[in-house]
């Protein structure tokens, strides 16, 4: 530890200030509140750019979003009792999708603990199993430390959200204080070395196969494992799907690509994925959603398993080599293997000739809806003209799965979901921190007009910040997921589904100082996108679609990817 | 299923018992026994916890909890090259007085301690494998067992053989 020995005075709140400027923090996303009070008195005295959020909720998202776009933490601060609520679904949905992000919550004073105070909760008991790691410092001292360390554990490994839960006196008190530039934490041992040996027996297995697979999830994003991964495909000329969060891992125009798997994979690429006899699996931990039942995805497959959690390997599916790791490391270690066996396929193999077939068969004859504005055009439209470096977030829902099966992730990790705790209202404020992180690019929310209504206020922030987001609203006016499934498994008996065409979302935009645009045909629409991107004001374009289009393909739960339910 | 000892080493700090219970149970484990005392280094604490699971949530209980920040060391012990006892104490009814003699005898059978004899009751205390603490539960019951308590397996590995 090389620490800088001069001692400085001065209080926890500022020394918070310093350890975050420190790691490099220029904008955090917050709510004030009667216990966080000094940091933000210091905050204002600070360069750090405060985001305000009207729910705090949309503060964890916004730095969520923030988080998976920089790969740095997104820091989002909140007070204590409903404010430090408030954030814990953003917490758990950034834990379940393994976001870095560093949550800072006032609380009330130490000698107040425990005594019921007035705003008082106990955020790191609440939030523990949705957390990567908590800190709760009791001295003022206590605090850069903390931060060094809470960062660095937020954004190495398998990232995830730190909480850092500061009493109001701890903030106030004076203490002399030392910043460290390294920290060394005992018990966390993020970085393993390469594993050769089983890269060696990997790379054997999947030469080995006669209808090999890759399989991408989110760690090949989070590692940016990109170059690395799309090599190694062309190089053996395999396949590639993802899973849902390793969308965009993978080129989706590619043309070894199938797009995603899963209970609303693309059709070639559930079917293909179920024939195939070794999979290289990347960066996944083999999600329900993916796989359908563990026991139907794994027979007659052999699976090499890749990620930097040893605790993934084994907990859902049995694997046959299993290399722990880095991705993106372990990936060039693979693929410089296959340089020093001088190994290239050619592409007219039997399996690659069928995946070529049933990938075009699908292409050409998957049912959609006959609308002139159904999903399927009204996304395809959207990717037409939207430049492929934009960044693109979803809500939860119908809109979300048509988003995976009818808008192509081109440009590298340019698509992210909430795709783990599948949390409604998490694409707009996501969409948001994203703009903070990459005001270069245009950023869109593909939302649906249930997710919406859960963080439309985060409209305000979008305005008075100068972010100026495109929230691409596909308005069934119903909780149409949820409709689907009535639909389907309940007989049609619709309950709490209907929205009833309330609000008005050009008004609603209209009244936050946004710009509200409706589009009900394809002209329409192709005008409302142009004029959203030259727009320097957050544009929410309202799309009417018919209600009763269902997401298909569909794997039903508890069903294996062969099950596919299609469009009849 | 089988039966587990997990031999943790945390560092010696407030709210790192209740993270660990919280991952068993986040995680759908049973927690079978648990205790905890710190180590020849102040700076750390051994948790012992016995648990029963399937091999592959063994497995899984050991890398979720070698995962924990807190964990300096999780180790699966091998049960049958291990020492490993448990601290139990029985109130057990005195109905007339040969009881008492009987309850002596078989206390010092088990290498138990006789504590608090009174007229309607002895305590008796011992350190066993939980086996044993079973067998004596059995005989205990005979007389009427007033209450029990254990303190929970603790557990040490005997060190390899030299070669």
């Amino acid at each position: 530890m090389s620490d800088n020995n001069k001692m400085e005075t001065m209080i926890g709140a500022t020394a918070l200030m310093k350890a975050l400027e420190k790691e490099g923090v220029k904008e955090v996303f917050g709510l004030p509140g009667g216990a966080n009070l000094p940091m933000y008195d210091e905050l204002g005295k600070s360069n750090i750019r405060h985001i305000l959020v009207r729910h705090e909720q949309s503060a964890a998202h916004m730095a969520d979003g923030f988080g998976r776009v920089s790969r740095k933490p997104g820091v989002c601060f909140a007070t204590s009792g409903p404010g430090a609520t408030n954030l814990l679904t953003g917490i758990a949905t950034a834990q379940a999708d393994s976001a870095p992000m560093v949550a800072v919550t006032g609380q009330v004073p130490v000698s107040m603990i425990g005594k019921d105070a007035f705003q008082e909760s106990d955020i790191i008991g609440m939030a523990n199993p949705a957390l990567k790691y908590s800190y709760q410092p009791r001295t003022p001292e206590e605090i850069p430390t903390m931060v060094k360390q809470g960062f660095y554990i937020a954004e190495t490994g398998r990232p995830g959200p730190v909480l850092l839960d500061i009493p109001k006196d701890v903030q106030q008190n004076e203490g002399k204080f030392t910043f460290p530039d390294e920290v060394r934490v005992p018990g966390y041992h993020p970085w393993t070395d390469p594993d050769i040996p089983n890269t060696a027996r990997a790379v054997e297995l999947l030469l080995s196969a006669q209808k090999p697979i890759i399989l991408a999830g989110g760690g090949v994003i989070i590692s940016s494992a990109f170059a690395e991964l799309q090599s190694i495909a062309e190089l053996l000329m395999i396949p590639v799907v993802t899973t849902f969060k390793g969308k965009g891992a993978f080129p989706e125009n590619h043309p070894l690509s199938l797009g995603p798997i899963g209970m609303h994979g693309h059709a070639e690429a559930n079917k293909l994925m179920t024939e195939a006899d070794c999979v290289l699996a990347i960066g996944t931990r083999f999600s329900d959603r993916s796989v359908g039942t563990f026991a139907e995805f794994e027979k007659n497959l052999k699976i090499i398993h890749m990620d930097v959690d040893p605790a993934e390997i084994g907990k859902n599916q049995t694997t046959s080599v299993a290399v722990v790791g880095d991705v993106r490391a372990s990936l060039r270690i693979f693929g410089k293997m296959l340089m020093d066996k001088a190994v290239r396929t050619s592409d007219d193999n039997p399996w690659l000739k069928h995946v070529k077939e049933v990938k075009q068969y699908w292409r050409e004859n998957l049912k959609i809806h006959p609308g002139e504005m159904g999903a399927a055009k009204i996304l395809r439209k959207l990717r037409e003209l939207l430049p492929h470096e934009s960044i693109v977030t979803t809500e939860v829902g119908q809109h979300q799965m048509w988003a995976s099966l009818f808008f192509d992730a081109i440009h590298p990790g340019t698509f992210f979901s909430s795709t783990g705790l599948g949390t409604m209202g998490w694409g707009f404020p996501a969409a948001i921190g994203a703009k903070t992180a990459r005001p270069d690019v245009p950023v869109v929310d593909i939302a649906g007009d249930g997710s919406f209504n859960m963080t439309e206020n985060s409209l305000a922030t979008a305005v008075l910040e100068d972010l100026p987001v495109i929230v691409f609203l596909i308005n069934n006016s119903s909780l149409g997921m949820v409709a689907q499934w009535q639909r389907t498994f309940y007989d049609r008996r619709m309950v709490g589904v209907e929205l009833n065409k309330c609000p008005d979302y050009v008004k609603l935009a209209e009244s936050y100082g946004a710009q509200g645009l409706r589009a009900q045909s394809m002209d329409e629409l192709d005008k409302a996108i142009k004029t959203a991107l030259k727009s320097d004001v957050a544009t929410v374009i309202d799309i009417p679609i018919d209600p009763e289009e269902d997401v298909l393909p569909f794997v039903a739960p508890g069903t294996g990817l062969k099950d596919m339910i299609l469009p009849s | 299923m089988v039966w587990a000892i997990l031999s943790i080493k945390v560092e010696n700090k407030p709210g790192i018992l209740f993270r660990v219970t919280h991952l068993f149970r986040s995680r759908n484990f049973n927690i079978d026994s648990i205790s905890v005392g710190v180590t020849e280094d102040k700076k750390y604490s051994r948790m012992t916890i016995t648990t029963i699971g399937d091999e592959k949530q063994i497995i899984q209980i050991v890398k979720q909890l070698d995962k924990m920040i807190d964990t300096i060391e999780v180790h699966r012990l091998d049960v049958n090259n291990s020492v490993y006892r448990e601290l139990v104490m029985f109130k057990i009814k005195v109905n007339k007085p040969e009881d008492s003699m009987e309850i002596n005898k078989l206390a010092s059978a088990y290498s138990a301690k006789i504590h608090d004899a009174k007229k309607e009751s002895i305590i008796v205390e011992m350190t066993a494998t939980p086996h044993q603490i079973s067998a004596f539960e059995e005989l205990a019951k005979k007389f009427g067992l007033k209450e029990m308590a254990r303190t929970g397996i603790t557990a040490l590995e005997r060190e390899e053989h030299e070669h």
